[in-house]
């Protein structure tokens, strides 16, 4: 995608401590990787190869396993998020209800088709159904949700969380 | 943990709870409960702080030992919410907002007098008495089994779950059932499988616990991929524990001592409180070594997904717990034979859990004397969509659709036509406005040409494009498949190309023949219960809704004004009258005309985005 950009890696030494204290716990659990990814990307805010390569050597694993399962699943991301996550429900009861709509307005304000913006202060994800469907057509902002939501209040929401 | 514990918790949980259920006849009220939704719906609309203010204010009034503030699982009346029901008046308040909750608690919990301006409309009658909660429309039918403690328990407090006869199912079991006989409850009962399929529940634990191996698992799927349904997870929110203790009957029903629920990481609040449930049951003695005295051992295990459709499918799901890429394997061999880890497994659905316990207390027959005769018990949907009252219904199988759209849903808001509902999610179908009085039921369902599926339920007007929507479950389709088949990683790539031709008006009357051609390959070859339900929506629309895809591809028209490349703006110049507010909306210039005379659009600049049908006051443009 033309807006996915390399982004360096900016890991801490807490972190990685952190990491390798995680692995340490899940060293005899069946099935570590999920856990492990899941909770790396907790660490992290997302799965950059080098922390692929530390969860493989630790958990005895090869990096093509690694990748292969953090590329699999959704919810696993290789590049990192925005300040601003902003999340857009394209679940069945958002989209009758115009969410696709309200997903290309946001795609047209902040200037890019999904990814992240180049000031690393946004991102836009389609998501799944988030369970209020009685607020739909839903957009989320970090932890913040907007329901009942038209085209029009798009740009207002997005100013709020502009520097 | 042994019974005389477990029935002295009862009792003490049953005394501090304070009214749980409506009292009309009551005079002096001493003893009132706050219950506040605590469901994901609600908690979006801010219930959490709506809590705060009831639980500081109540403290600050020294209504504490008078007033009960719980947070409860869902109440199932989503477009209402936050809700907030008080007992024992049984004052239902309705899209509550922060700044509501003072005047509550000065009015109601001090003064004794219901703030009617806030409660449910419905609910308010002339003589002054409020009118009872199953009286209403929207619960009048329901029939609630599955989500029977939701919006009535704290579901972070197993007490008031024990208060609720919670654990005794599980302690009847262990003590004084043997796994045949549990096997026979089950089976006698004629529970299926809620997931979607409809496997009959007791012959799975019967298979599984014919096969001989020193290890087996029991798994929950929580895994609701379905865009739309959230049944399961209103009952892992509201009710934790009734899944846990199904899965502690489970486990020795078929011999085994570990279980996983698999549930998806969307869920954040579902997962914090299964966690808590699990807990506790631990702290408690209900789960863990040497349940109730004998030499039973269970133990749970939370795991979650990471967002991938597929995993809801049993195999797919067990590969993921192994800690693998999610992808199905051909069965046989069965999962009770051979499943998680390569020993055998069971796999039930959430709400398949959710009625277990109640059919071991109340018998194989009570349950079966609901639904129809081949679909027993109830069902619960998640009623959304273009509806008045989305939220959550539990109704009896055999419930006709009219009954749940019209009376119970509240029918179609803004005075639209029913064009169409949707159930079973991406491998369901649409059931059209003349089938509406069909009774539904597993077989029903499939007999015209839907699917009851996990229990999503979304309704369509007649603004909505059936072909758009089509090709809107199929392209979740394409980004979901795991793209281990051939059939479905590239048939449905095909299939979704061949849709995008349709609303774009290339397509010929002959493609609509291909896609019917492709989608019965794609249904006998795929792999997997994902690929082999994917082309479910198209085939139910070409079948149901054939004239609206003859629109588009002979017309080279949509008819619901939905797909962009076959509109086209027009402004009616009887009715214009040149106010010029749509020109100066339009963001590309396309709108031309002099003050106070009837303007007209460039077709040619037009790029369709609908800015001037929404400014013009007169209602004098119009699309299709």
């Amino acid at each position: 995608m033309a807006n996915q950009q390399k982004i360096p890696f900016t890991g801490t030494k807490a972190q990685e401590q952190k990491l390798r204290k995680v692995l340490r716990g899940l060293k005899n659990v069946d099935g570590a990787l999920m856990p492990a990814l899941q909770q790396a990307q907790d660490i992290y805010g997302y799965l950059p190869i080098e922390v692929q390569e530390i969860i493989a050597d630790t958990l005895g694993l090869s990096l093509a396993e690694v990748y292969g399962v953090a590329t699999f699943y959704s919810q696993f991301t290789l590049t990192p998020k925005g300040k601003y996550k902003i999340g857009v429900c394209l679940g069945t009861a958002c989209y009758v209800k115009g969410s696709g709509d309200i997903y290309a307005e946001i795609q047209k304000q902040l200037g890019i088709e999904s990814g992240i913006t180049p000031d690393l202060q946004f991102s836009l994800d389609a998501t799944r159904c988030i369970g209020c469907c009685g607020l739909a057509p839903v957009m989320t902002v970090n932890d913040d949700v907007y329901g009942k939501m038209t085209k029009d209040q798009v740009a207002g929401i997005i100013a709020k969380y502009k520097n | 943990m042994n019974i005389n514990e477990l029935n002295e918790i009862k009792a003490r949980a049953l005394a501090s709870m304070g009214p749980r259920v409506a009292d009309h006849t009551k005079k002096d009220i001493t003893e009132r409960t706050v219950l506040v939704c605590g469901g994901t719906g609600c908690t979006s609309g801010k219930s959490r702080v709506i809590l705060k203010e009831f639980k500081d204010l109540v403290a600050e009034k020294g209504l504490g030992d008078k007033v009960h503030v719980i947070m409860t699982g869902c109440f199932g009346l989503c477009a209402l919410g936050p809700v907030v029901i008080v007992y024992p008046e049984g004052a239902f308040y309705s899209q509550v907002q922060p700044e509501y909750v003072e005047e509550i608690v000065n009015e109601h919990l001090v003064n004794n007098n219901v703030v009617k301006k806030y409660l449910y409309k419905e609910t308010v009658q002339e003589d002054g008495v409020i009118k009872a909660l199953n009286e209403t429309s929207f619960y009048k039918k329901q029939n609630r089994v599955a989500l029977r403690n939701c919006g009535v328990i704290d579901p972070e407090n197993v007490e008031e779950y024990i208060a609720r006869d919670g654990y005794q199912a599980l302690y009847k079991v262990v003590t004084s059932m043997t796994p045949d006989d549990v096997v026979n409850t089950i089976t006698a009962s004629g529970l299926r499988g809620r997931g979607g399929a409809g496997f009959p529940t007791g012959r799975k634990w019967m298979f599984a616990k014919a096969s001989k191996a020193e290890k087996k698992y029991v798994l929950c799927n929580a895994d609701e991929g379905d865009p739309g349904a959230f049944m399961d997870r209103s009952v892992l929110e509201g009710d934790p524990h009734a899944v846990i203790e199904a899965m502690a009957i489970a486990a020795y029903t078929i011999g085994a001592d570990q279980g996983y629920i698999y549930v998806r990481a969307e869920y954040p609040i579902a997962v914090q409180r299964l966690k808590i449930a699990i807990k506790q049951a631990k702290e408690y003695g209900l789960i863990g070594k040497n349940i109730f005295g004998s030499s039973f051992n269970f133990d749970i295990d939370v795991r979650l997904g990471a967002g991938a459709f597929v995993c809801g499918e049993e195999t797919a799901l067990m590969v993921s717990i192994e800690g693998n890429r999610g992808e199905p394997r051909p069965r046989p061999p069965f999962p009770a034979v051979k499943g998680l880890f390569g020993v055998p497994t069971i796999l039930n659905n959430v709400e398949t859990y959710a009625n277990v316990a109640q059919i071991i207390l109340k018998g194989a027959d009570w349950f079966a004397s609901m639904g129809t005769e081949k679909s027993k018990g109830t069902k619960v949907f998640a009623l959304g969509g273009k509806i008045t009252n989305t939220g959550l219904v539990e109704v009896p199988m055999g419930t006709t659709l009219r009954e749940i759209v019209e009376e119970i849903g509240g029918g179609i808001p803004n005075g639209k036509k029913f064009k169409a509902a949707q159930t079973g999610g991406p491998s369901g179908g649409c059931i059209p406005a003349d089938k509406m009085d069909v009774q539904i039921d597993y077989d029903n369902l499939i007999a015209i040409g839907s699917m009851m599926g996990s229990g999503g339920l979304i309704v369509m007007d007649e603004d909505n494009c059936m072909v758009d929507i089509a090709k809107f479950f199929l392209e979740f389709i394409v980004d979901e498949s795991c793209g281990k088949c051939t059939p479905c990683r590239i048939g449905t790539k095909r299939l979704y190309e061949m849709l995008t031709k349709v609303t774009n008006g290339t397509a010929e009357l002959e493609d609509l023949d291909k896609m019917e051609e492709l989608c019965q390959y794609i249904k006998d070859n795929s792999l997997c219960g994902l690929g082999q339900t994917a082309p479910n929506p198209v085939l139910s629309t070409l079948r149901n809704f054939r004239d609206e895809y003859i629109a588009h591809v002979v017309d080279k028209r949509c008819p619901a004004g939905v797909c962009k490349n076959l509109l086209k703006y027009n402004i009616m110049p009887d009715k214009c009258r040149g106010c010029t507010a749509c020109a100066r909306k339009c963001p590309v210039g396309a709108i031309s005309g002099t003050v106070k005379e009837p303007h007209v659009i460039d077709q040619s600049k037009c790029i369709k985005c609908g800015a001037c049908i929404a400014t013009c006051k007169f209602g004098a443009i119009n699309k299709g």
